[in-house]
């Protein structure tokens, strides 16, 4: 009976559900990764800021590995396929997921891309996410490891203004380090002091995919990631 | 702004739950959300709020629980302060998130005949 007033209405009840609302998108994620795994992939997510050099960093990488390491990745994007396109160049395997309006890549939309990608001949694939330093933090797509993307132009306190998306990074990539000579206002030492107040375990790798400099740390990092895998 | 996106799976959440029980009307959502979760919570009830009206939610009141980030070390169990390293002073362990990352639907308050 209705506790309030006694009406003889339907009773209202408690229902405990205690249950994570993103417990649908980590599901599908997982599905994502035993996908993955079965193939042999070696899958990384890649966020970071529109405009931090996401892009440039997978085409860069592509070049370094040459034949050595087979490529595929998907890009998500608002609105055009200009990323994909720029991947397919660099002779990556690619698909974009234009997202329209949503701001950030979900297991499902990743999902879907798959069915209509091949990965047999694949290795190694990149999930570039779209470009934001909020939304994309917390939505797990199936990956091994979440790589955060930080051009050194974005100044020092990104990691702090933004600390969820630091939070989960496996590691983090300064970029345009190539441009540090005219960033008199921006410090590495202090990017990397703010990392380690929002990260337990800072891990950070400086480059630039223009120069080339640094690529090798991050190469070296990715086949460690992929020996921890096949292990 | 991904709080759409949360706001629907919530309510999608709620849906199976009165279909599952024969709920008549759903009165109120308890959810908790941490302060790392990456979710705001102004623009998770504005979200909410422009969702609910066309769906089991129209009636009910969305309450919600904000839970701050709580850091500890693995091993001693100190707390750890947040804002500074987040290494444990005392063995110079890495702290661990031990709450504030989460975001749970708790519980559905619904009629039921």
């Amino acid at each position: 009976m209705c506790e309030t007033c006694g009406c003889g209405d339907p009773e209202v009840v408690p229902v405990e559900v205690q249950e994570s609302l993103l417990a649908d998108n980590d599901r599908r994620a997982e599905h994502n990764r035993e996908h993955f795994r079965r193939h042999g992939v070696t899958a990384v997510n890649l966020m970071g800021s529109p405009g931090c050099g996401k892009t440039a960093l997978l085409e860069a990488t592509a070049l370094a590995l040459g034949a050595s390491t087979r490529l595929a990745a998907v890009s998500g994007d608002l609105a055009t396929d200009n990323d994909a396109d720029r991947l397919a160049a660099a002779g990556i395997a690619s698909r974009s997921i234009t997202t329209g309006t949503a701001c950030h890549l979900d297991a499902r939309l990743v999902h879907r891309a798959l069915h209509h990608m091949e990965l047999d001949d694949v290795d190694m694939f990149f999930i570039e996410n779209v470009g934001n330093l909020v939304c994309p933090a917390i939505y797990d797509l199936g990956q091994e490891a979440n790589v955060v993307a930080l051009s050194m132009t974005e100044g020092e306190d990104k990691p702090l203004k933004y600390p969820v998306m630091f939070q989960r990074a496996d590691l983090v990539l300064l970029t345009k380090i190539d441009l540090e000579p005219h960033l008199p206002g921006v410090s590495r030492e202090t990017v990397v002091a703010n990392l380690a107040k929002v990260m337990p375990e800072p891990r950070w790798l400086a480059l630039s995919a223009v120069t080339g400099e640094g690529m090798e740390g991050w190469l070296g990092w990715l086949a460690e990631l992929e020996r921890s895998i096949a292990a | 702004m991904h709080e759409y996106s949360i706001v629907a799976s919530l309510v999608d959440r709620v849906e199976r739950e009165v279909r599952a029980r024969g709920a008549s009307a759903v009165h109120r959502l308890h959810v908790r959300v941490g302060e790392l979760s990456g979710v705001e919570i102004d623009l998770l009830e504005t979200a909410y709020e422009t969702f609910r009206p066309a769906t089991v939610c129209a009636g009910a009141a969305l309450e919600v629980e904000r839970v701050a980030a709580r850091w500890g070390c693995p091993r001693c169990r100190r707390q750890l302060a947040a804002g500074e390293g987040l290494r444990c002073p005392g063995c110079g362990k890495p702290g661990r998130l031990s709450q504030g990352d989460e975001i749970v639907l708790q519980r559905i308050e619904m009629e039921v005949a």
